[in-house]
């Protein structure tokens, strides 16, 4: 069975924690493994810091997420910001690369989304804000829901 | 309280519990870093045996911590990590960095 489900939330820190949570329980409905729950909990996190550190540079807007399970059991999750975009994206998905030293960033959350998805798909303009789609096939039992 | 910490015999150990991520590492560095700041210990001990959550922010809250340390010339020890956390660090190339200690707590009582 397929699924789907559209979040909006602002751009503050304390919503990272929800907004894992959040795709989490959806993504729950497809019974996934604990580390597979972890995974996805991890990659949204470090897509959503993304929007909120970058995008927004700690300026209050909306964050959008849509999440979809897919026939054959892949998760696709969709986090997209009206941000500031990335003029460069290989550069910005480059491990260790960081624009914000300052603020402890490790520069990794793109290599950490990369290695814990199946795929990752960057879509961004200068100015007009970027698009993160994650998916990752759960191999727990897809027919379920 | 995200983190506790004591000192104990020139080493400062700092257990750390809940979710570590961007919202929550910001506090988590003030505090450890004052406490260094005043201890000047030659061994920081992280201990995230009661940590849940760790994304990206923890390897920035580990380098950090590492290169403070450094400064004052002492080691950092990472202990109690999760296997959600493993994972993260190993992701980072960290596992090479630090000093891993499993059996700290048990070796300390």
């Amino acid at each position: 069975m397929t699924n789907s489900m559209k979040l909006q939330f602002e751009s503050r820190s304390c919503n990272e924690g929800f907004a894992r949570t959040a795709v989490a329980a959806f993504a729950a409905l497809l019974d996934p493994t604990y580390e597979e729950l972890s995974d996805i909990k991890t990659a949204v996190s470090e897509a959503v810091t993304n929007c909120i550190v970058h995008a927004y540079a700690e300026r209050l807007d909306s964050i959008y997420i849509t999440a979809q399970i897919r026939e054959e059991g892949t998760l696709v999750v969709k986090i997209r910001d009206r941000g500031c975009g990335i003029a460069d994206i290989e550069k910005a998905m480059e491990p260790l690369y960081t624009t914000s030293p300052e603020g402890e960033r490790a520069g990794l959350g793109f290599a950490v989304m990369q290695s814990l998805c199946d795929r990752v798909a960057v879509r961004s303009k200068p100015g007009q804000g970027t698009t993160v789609t994650l998916y990752k096939k759960l191999k727990s039992r897809q027919q379920g829901i | 309280m995200p983190v506790a910490i004591e000192y104990r015999e020139e080493s400062l150990r700092a257990a750390l519990s809940g979710e570590i991520d961007h919202h929550s590492a910001k506090e988590l560095r003030m505090q450890i870093d004052d406490a260094i700041s005043r201890a000047v210990p030659q061994k920081l001990i992280m201990d995230f045996s009661a940590v849940t959550f760790m994304d990206s922010s923890g390897i920035g809250l580990i380098m950090g911590r590492y290169k403070q340390m450094a400064v004052y010339g002492g080691t950092l020890v990472i202990s109690g990590l999760g296997p959600q956390q493993r994972k993260v660090m190993r992701l980072a190339g960290l596992d090479r960095l630090c000093v891993f200690e499993q059996a700290e707590e048990t070796a300390e009582k």
